[in-house]
């Protein structure tokens, strides 16, 4: 026997496993099939938690995902998991639980004060608080705000914990396991049809779980348990437990969290906590069911107060009795259900008041538990009534929140007082108590009809099925929102502290809208999004604003139906996960050789290789470059996009794809090319080179591989498709590296079988050879100023190759050099690259303009001679070096004249790469300046006021080494 | 949203790239008023309150340019095909 409270038989929960669990500190027993909420229940603990904004006492409202009031911290260390619903959370041995929003102690909590000063704390005072003087709010307002907002502590390290993502793809989604669920699933499974079958509970059943009642002369326990084995058995059958289906997207997309293993303490090596799926379904039946909804009275948030739904639960479910002496207040037929089932578990009944009789609650008395209710009757006849807890039923609402996602809006049903859903979101159908059906007959009967027409919309063939016998229950409403004469402060919505005079205060201050109403008194804005509270919301505003309620409406229901983690939401995708790395085949190589790198969009590449005795990375660096252009040096440049165009009009296309011409270019040469966009700036820059006459291979830069892939197809298949090409990308097929220096043909002609000489294999030359004894391509180009090539060899062998060009290398001096070297000794060069290629220069603004061909047309050159991009007051690209040659540049500085100030009307442009060169000895830059190539030998200042630099710099010629380009041919 | 690529079957959208207005024709360049015609061609576009012609690029996939017919009030797709359906020699 477990708990205080524990009844002595019945109920869902297996008496042979006893399971212990701490809450705040002090030890507890309960058994498996219990949630947490179902063992606080057993062991008599009514105070749980401390409320929003007045910490108000507060108990178990509900037995559901809906649950407003019961929010624990779970767990302890880094897997502490704040505003954790206990009437969700399945018990297991060793749980650890701790109340939240108090301090010292849940019983004792200096906070509370709040509660007498709430006269002042009503529906905006934080609009009108915190307004006046503007400067506090940064120093006092928000510190202060901050300190008191939020609820539970976030672990504040690491989750350890897996969270991953999967998909699924079904005929029919069944989402609810209650009756109407678990009939529709049986019948679109008898047809042969794939069924998910998705529930958040950890058992199939729903309120079958938690009523006294009979389907076919039978516990209606024993049916579901009859149902689950047939499912069980039907192999196009999946059911989801613990998966709440969170929302609902275009053309039968569904969200769902699986929650794997929060029912254990630590999940087991290697299986996630949490799984977020992606449901796609042809078909969808809702079977969600319905929340019961409080009636708003004095105090009615007293731990002990519970709806009446969730006292049945803790009764027939979890054989837990919310009190010794239960007294029932309702507005329908579930009153006396309530009545009588506690009747039947030997709890004493005090009183059920009925509003329908015209009696109400006004007040609840006892601060940490309910001890007693002021009770008045239709004749205004006042009494008390003395008893520990008070279940509360103002009518169901049917769940239509997935209904709604797609933008569906519920409509008014005045037979069950509620909103059912109105328009459906495209393939889904509604059953049960979700659909506004409140009684068991006919949610049966619902449930089947809808599975059976999902199953046929699928094409399926209807199999046998008949509806089990069950009776209609009573299920009549009278509806009632609020005892007007009730003493004390009558909560509409517990989890944010809004009462029905802050609902009053804001329609009378012209919050009238629903929508208004939310935001100004946040109703239905916490972590429950107002499940139990919203319609009686909106009820009390339509009241106070002489409205039917269906004038009012309801504000809009937004995906996640239930709160979601953010583990679940971002999967494997954290830390260095969180994109797929993509390595260059020389990332082994380079890892042995103490390569620092460097992300590149999704590339890590090599940025430097520093050796031992090197202080920082500028001498490394430095060394790299100066080692390149005395010797020799290689880079994998591997990173390129590639791209090989084939077909009898490539040489056409390449004219039309790019500013400058390719038809003419001869097989077995290579040509810088620029590519502009269709509005006339430049886009990417490469080369290609025709290995034959109808073959091109393409390089872009590292980071618009992927865009120039979809460029081209573009241009191919929707403005083009006549022309006869076709292009593949093989940028992972191709190991490529630079090899460049003086001495760079001496390494090659160690590993290739072909005449280098400049003869036969000139600058811009490329050709097929063997390379290593491997069929490889050889191009003459280079980046770096140097004599330079570019060896490609089949991706597989590019760790070989890396090792065998350093191997041939090493009597030369070869050294590597990483993507900053690359960058000096482009910028020593004025060669552009993504810090000038940045969307908004054109090739003009380049100093490109001659490469735009006048011959042939071209994307983008008819926008490229509009007026303004001709104006020669557009800044253009000029180098720049520090007058006093101590000083650094930096990027992202733009230019003033010398004594202008310091304003957006001075701007003259803007530095867009710097480099300290060896060569020059000094930092450099390349930039955009107003009539720039004019004023070669100008000062101005380059001014950063972010970085709080002011440096004069004298304008130069973009090529700061070998202007001639004499180092190019060895 | 899905789409159903004539090539693929039906796919996640997030395998395609969105481009736009598929009804725009890049205009004659050696036009007279080409100036004209390509500013218009390059930067105005018709927002309709229904119906919208527009290009997807399946670069998760087959990489085919595809005109999906879409509602763009209700994402109802009506109708998928290649960009450059019969316009092959």
């Amino acid at each position: 026997m477990s708990g205080t409270h524990r009844l002595q038989s019945g109920g869902l929960i297996d008496r042979g496993k006893p399971l212990s669990f701490s809450f705040d500190c002090e030890s507890h027993a309960g058994f498996a099939g219990d949630t947490l909420a179902s063992a606080l229940v057993a062991n008599g603990v009514k105070l749980v938690g401390r409320s929003f904004k007045y910490h108000r006492p507060r108990g178990i409202f509900t037995a559901g995902s809906e649950e407003p009031n019961a929010l624990v911290e779970l767990r302890g260390g880094v897997r502490r998991e704040p505003n954790t619903r206990a009437t969700v959370t399945e018990l297991y041995d060793g749980l650890i639980a701790a109340s939240q929003n108090r301090w010292p102690s849940l019983r004792h909590d200096i906070g509370a004060v709040n509660d007498r000063l709430s006269r002042f704390l009503v529906a905006g005072f934080y609009y009108k608080t915190f307004m006046w003087p503007a400067k506090f709010w940064e120093l006092l307002y928000e510190p202060l705000i901050r300190r008191a907002a939020g609820l539970g502590r976030a672990a504040g390290a690491e989750d350890p914990d897996i969270y991953e993502k999967a998909f699924a793809h079904c005929d029919v989604l069944v989402i609810g396991a209650g009756p109407a669920g678990l009939m529709a699933t049986l019948a679109a499974g008898r047809t042969g049809a794939r069924v998910i079958l998705a529930d958040e509970d950890f058992r199939l059943g729903g309120r079958l779980l938690a009523e006294r009642c009979e389907i076919g002369g039978r516990p209606a326990v024993d049916w579901v348990a009859e149902i689950e084995a047939e499912l069980a058995a039907m192999p196009d059958v999946r059911i989801m437990r613990r998966t709440a289906v969170t929302g609902v997207y275009d053309h039968g997309q569904y969200s769902a969290i699986e929650r794997v293993n929060d029912h254990v303490a630590t999940p087991p090596e290697h299986e996630p906590r949490q799984r977020s799926w992606k449901i796609v379904a042809k078909r969808a039946v809702l079977a969600a069911g319905a929340h019961e909804r409080a009636i708003a009275f004095g105090n009615n948030d007293r731990p002990g107060v519970m709806l009446a739904g969730a006292a049945r639960t803790y009764v027939n479910r979890f054989a837990a009795a919310p009190g010794r002496r239960l007294a029932v207040f309702t507005n329908n037929d579930d009153g006396p259900r309530t009545a009588a089932d506690a009747r039947e578990a030997g709890i004493e009944v005090a009183a059920v008041i009925d509003s329908r009789t015209g009696a109400r609650v006004t007040r609840v008395r006892g601060r940490h538990g309910v001890r007693l209710i002021d009770v008045a009757d239709a004749d205004g006849r006042t009494s008390t009534i003395e008893c520990d807890a008070l279940a509360v039923s103002g009518g169901w609402n049917p769940a239509v929140h997935l209904t709604c996602h797609l933008g569906g809006k519920p409509v008014w049903n005045d037979e069950i007082a509620a909103f059912v859903p109105g328009a459906l979101p495209p393939g889904m159908t509604v059953a049960g108590a979700a659909a506004g059906a409140l009684t068991l007959a006919r949610c049966l009967g619902g449930g089947m009809t809808a599975g059976v027409t999902a199953a046929a919309a699928c094409g399926f063939a209807i199999a046998a099925i008949t509806q089990p016998r069950a009776d209609d229950e009573g299920a009549a409403v009278t509806a009632m929102w609020h005892v007007k004469d009730s003493r004390g402060k009558a909560f509409v919505d517990l989890q944010n502290d809004v009462t029905t005079k802050d609902v009053a205060l804001a329609t009378q201050e012209g919050f009238g809208s629903v929508e208004h109403l939310k935001r100004y008194t946040t109703l239905g804005m916490a972590t429950d999004q107002g499940k139990t509270a919203n319609v009686l919301g909106l009820a009390i505003l339509a009241q106070a604003s002489a409205r039917a309620i269906p004038q009012v409406g309801t504000t809009t229901y937004r995906p996640p139906y239930v709160p979601v983690s953010f583990g679940a939401m971002a999967g494997h995708h954290r830390g260095r996960d969180f994109r797929p790395t993509r390595l260059p085949p020389s990332h082994a190589w380079a890892t042995e050789q103490g390569a620092v790198f460097v992300e590149a969009g999704a590339w890590l590449r090599a940025q430097y290789y520093p050796r031992a005795g090197e202080a920082d990375w500028l001498k490394t660096v430095n060394r790299e470059v100066a080692a390149t252009r005395a010797h020799v040096g290689v880079c994998d440049v591997s990173t390129l996009g590639k791209i090989e165009i084939e077909g009898a009009n490539a040489g056409v296309f390449l004219d039309r794809v790019y500013a400058n011409t390719f038809s003419t270019l001869p097989v077995g040469k290579a040509r810088y090319g620029l590519m502009l966009r269709e509005d006339g700036f430049v886009m990417d820059d490469g080369t290609a080179s025709r290995l034959a006459p109808e073959r091109f291979f393409m390089t872009t830069t590292t980071a618009q591989a992927v865009r120039v892939m979809q460029h081209l197809e573009f241009c191919h298949q929707v403005l083009w498709p006549a022309l006869d090409v076709q292009m593949v990308s093989v940028s992972e097929q191709w190991a490529q590296f630079s090899i460049a220096g003086p001495r760079s043909r001496d390494v090659l002609a160690k590993l290739v079988d072909a005449d280098l000489g400049d003869a036969a294999f000139p600058h811009l030359g490329c050709r097929e050879v063997t390379a290593c004894g491997v069929a490889a391509r050889l191009f003459r180009l280079s980046f770096s100023g140097e004599l330079a090539y570019e060896l490609a060899v089949p991706a597989r062998h590019g760790d070989a190759t890396i090792r065998a060009i350093m191997a041939a290398g090493a009597e030369f001096g070869i050294t590597p050099y990483g993507t900053e070297a690359l960058g000096v000794m482009r910028i020593e060069k004025g060669h552009v690259a993504g810090n000038e290629i940045n969307g908004q220069l054109t090739a003009r603004d380049l100093g490109l303009g001659r490469m735009m061909s006048t011959k042939k047309d071209f994307v983008g050159r008819v926008m490229a001679q509009r007026p303004a991009l001709l104006d020669p007051e557009r800044p253009a690209l000029v180098g720049f070096k520090p007058v006093d040659g101590a000083r650094r540049l930096r990027a992202g500085a733009h230019f003033l004249k010398i004594g202008a100030g310091a304003t957006a009307e001075n701007d003259e442009g803007y530095m867009t790469s710097v480099a300290y060169s060896p060569m020059v000895k000094s930092w450099i830059g390349l930039g955009v300046l107003r009539r720039g190539p004019e004023r070669i030998g100008e000062r101005v200042r380059a001014y950063d006021p972010v970085r709080n630099g002011d440096v004069e710099v004298e304008v130069t010629s973009p090529i700061f080494v070998d202007p001639e380009g004499a180092r190019l041919h060895g | 949203m899905r789409i159903n690529c004539p090539y693929c079957g039906p796919r996640g959208n997030e395998e395609f790239a969105y481009l736009g207005d598929a009804t725009v024709r890049r205009p004659d360049p050696a036009a007279e008023d080409a100036a004209a015609q390509f500013y218009e061609y390059v930067y105005l576009r018709d927002n309709p309150a229904g119906s919208h012609r527009e290009l997807w690029y399946h670069g998760g996939g087959c990489r085919s340019w595809l005109v999906v017919t879409r509602n763009i009030r209700t994402h109802e797709i009506s109708d998928v095909a290649f960009a450059d359906a019969g316009d092959k020699p």
